[in-house]
């Protein structure tokens, strides 16, 4: 039988926190909603869960998110995670190989250079020692990195990095000595008593010449088991409880789990998901345009988290999804912040009944500028031109009369408002008894698509552009002018439309490429999800972001939503804005 | 009361007397920049719902200053929150968020 008691601190802390965790994932779970928790039993037999194994280890050991952030700092996560999860692995196939059998405990793989006698070999010991020294090797150089990111973040690709509660900062520190002092029970065992392999082995001889590691090996032991062990108790309640949630969470997702208020538990989940790595700092223009430093995500969900005061930070967003386009977590971090907001506008059966809007005309097109479009009227105005020339009989849903689409009032927090002016506006659209649902701001486009359910396609204005051009319906001249372009938020990161502006403006302007094009554009401070920010705070954040994209060497920016082009407008002198419509109705061939 | 001889159509008065000043105060805490507001009414030229009803949102905003708070009361929820007036407005006023603080006060 191997044991020793200094197995002891490892396996209670590591029973401990499994029961904890059983506890806890099952009350979060019951808590959910009737539609999630069928969802669940639906998706869980199905090729959903291999899909959610295959993102397991792509994004919790690999980390290929935050690879695409920054190598180094995809790297140090990798080293930390894939490592561990590796010496887990071969650690555990090593103590099978030698004990040839399936059922040896957990501890046993553990502390397997401490229970193996070095001198005994066993197929492949050597190939093993060797394999095991690399991956203990490759974790301390992530922990290398991770120390020097913890002083000097800007060495690794951040600019900011987390700031964190001393718990965390203790069980960081545990987490650090877990790795040096496996490295030093190894050593000092091999030093002694031989085995290891390159790594161990040298460090080992090393040691020996100037120190008693015969008497150290006992403490050394001893100490790395209380650090792991430590470090399992004090898991559930640090930052690192988003290790074993992760998992879980990315099978919920995958499951097609829904984010709704009905269902705390899932909430809870994705709070106690954050790792708290400190993307989302760097990404917020809250930040880098006004030093705003306690807004961001990973902020807000530590603050939820740990029951302080957030209904400020609640309304001190731009949902503009940049945090969670980076996040390497893949959390709903726009749609937590939106559940917290309070549903305050009273309702009651009267509520917009002053609206009365005549029953349109009845055609196969409809188009809906949008409150904001009122605002830009060159957008409509070049959106009639090109279905002038492009022939198509339409109807103008919003020309005289119109009502806003609801999403603003769901932004903030409003929703059964929200949802008595999309019934309203719904009725409207139906009347029209159109084929096809065009509109102008990517605001209403979203709302459109997400919460109208219509029976009838949506699209936004670029995306029927590039469908007239490629039906070869709309003819356009290249125009030499050197263009940028500004994906809006609602319509890029929020509704996922990327390639049909892209491929109007290639085909008629010269179009640069900048690091802000696709999921990395800029918002241009007008989101109305804001509640919180003052006008001047607001112009400061246009006016970064369009400095941002002059140093392209564009001649014009251009965007594809009104909200944008008026903000932008305010610095005609350092980039000159215009809507996709405009340059395509300004390049137009009559047919 | 001596009278004068003059009088004062009831319409414009403004009697501080009944009139509460406490909304205007509420709003003037959550929101301070609806203090720079010179009444031009550029909100209201563009207002969504002012298109279809008669909501001034310049003229409540008005009523709320002079303690006069009934009509406010009853007509602030029949704004949208679309948020033209806040890209409208030439002195920086965050409209919406005075709307909200508004309505924020009757709730309670």
């Amino acid at each position: 039988m191997y044991y020793d008691n200094f197995v002891l601190p490892f396996t209670i802390g590591l029973n401990l926190l499994l029961i904890f965790l059983i506890i806890r994932y099952i009350r979060w779970i019951r808590s959910f909603s009737f539609d999630n928790r069928r969802l669940i039993r639906k998706g869980i037999f199905s090729t959903k869960t291999l899909r959610s194994v295959k993102e397991i280890f792509m994004e919790s050991l690999v980390h290929r998110k935050i690879y695409k952030t920054n190598s180094f700092l995809g790297y140090m996560h990798m080293c930390f995670a894939l490592g561990w999860f590796l010496l887990i692995v071969v650690g555990k196939t090593e103590s099978m190989v030698y004990h040839t059998s399936l059922m040896n405990p957990p501890y046993f793989a553990i502390f397997f250079r401490f229970f193996h006698p070095a001198k005994e070999t066993f197929p492949y010991s050597g190939v093993f020692a060797f394999i095991m020294d690399f991956i203990l090797l490759f974790i301390l150089t992530g922990l290398f990195l991770a120390i020097l990111k913890r002083f000097y973040s800007r060495i690794i690709g951040m600019k900011k990095t987390t700031r964190h509660r001393p718990y965390d900062i203790l069980i960081l520190t545990v987490l650090w000595l877990i790795f040096p002092l496996r490295f030093l029970a190894e050593s000092f065992t091999s030093g002694s008593r031989g085995g290891g392999s390159f790594l161990t082995n040298t460090a080992g001889n090393f040691f020996a010449e100037y120190l008693p590691v015969d008497s150290l090996i006992y403490t050394a032991w001893w100490a790395y088991s209380i650090a792991l062990g430590l470090f399992f108790i004090l898991l559930p309640f640090s930052r690192y409880m988003h290790i074993p949630t992760e998992m879980v969470y990315i099978f919920l997702k995958n499951w097609g789990v829904k984010l709704d208020k009905e269902s705390p538990g899932f909430e809870k989940m994705q709070i106690y998901s954050c790792s708290r790595c400190g993307i989302c700092i760097d990404r917020c223009q809250l930040n880098t345009s006004l030093q705003i430093n306690d807004t961001q995500s990973v902020y807000y969900l530590k603050k939820i988290r740990h029951k302080k005061e957030y209904e400020t930070l609640t309304e001190n967003c731009l949902m503009c999804g940049r945090c969670e386009s980076a996040c390497p977590v893949d959390l709903d971090l726009n749609q937590i912040r939106l559940n917290k907001r309070p549903d305050i506008v009273p309702i009651n059966k009267d509520t917009y009944n002053y609206i009365n809007i005549s029953t349109p005309k009845k055609t196969k097109v409809a188009y809906f500028a949008g409150c904001m479009s009122h605002l830009t009227p060159t957008i409509p105005h070049s959106m009639l031109k090109i279905f002038k020339n492009a022939q198509v009989d339409f109807t103008f849903l919003d020309e005289n009369k119109g009502m806003c689409c609801g999403r603003p009032m769901k932004l903030s927090g409003n929703l059964s408002a929200s949802e008595i002016l999309t019934e309203k506006n719904k009725k409207i659209i139906e009347e029209c008894e159109a084929e096809l649902l065009i509109t102008s701001c990517p605001i209403c486009y979203k709302t459109f698509k997400e919460d109208y359910h219509l029976n009838i396609p949506v699209l936004h204005h670029t995306e029927y552009i590039n469908k007239l051009i490629q039906e070869g319906k709309l003819k356009t001249r290249p125009s030499t002018v050197k263009t940028v372009f500004h994906n809006p938020c609602e319509l890029g990161r929020g509704s996922d439309v990327y390639k049909e502006p892209l491929e109007v403006l290639q085909s008629t302007t010269h179009m640069v490429v900048t690091k802000y094009a696709g999921k990395d554009a800029l918002c241009c401070g007008g989101s109305l999800a804001n509640n919180h920010l003052t006008v001047p705070q607001r112009t400061q954040i246009s006016q970064n972001a369009l400095q941002s994209y002059s140093t392209s060497g564009a001649e014009l920016l251009v965007t594809a939503c009104p909200l944008c082009k008026k903000a932008f407008n305010q610095f005609p002198d350092t980039l000159p804005v215009k809507d996709i419509a405009e340059i395509v109705a300004e390049n137009t061939i009559s047919c | 009361m001596i009278f004068w001889g003059y009088s004062i159509p009831e319409g414009k008065t403004i009697d501080y007397d009944k009139n509460s000043k406490e909304l205007a105060e509420f709003v003037a805490k959550k929101v301070p920049d609806s203090s720079l507001c010179i009444g031009c009414g550029g909100c209201t030229a563009t207002c969504t719902a002012g298109n279809l009803t008669d909501f001034n949102i310049r003229k409540l905003q008005m009523l709320i200053k002079r303690g006069d708070t009934q009509e406010a009361k009853e007509k602030i929820h029949t704004c949208m929150l679309c948020g033209k007036c806040l890209l409208v407005c030439p002195r920086g006023v965050n409209t919406r968020r005075m709307i909200l603080a508004i309505m924020e006060y009757i709730r309670q």
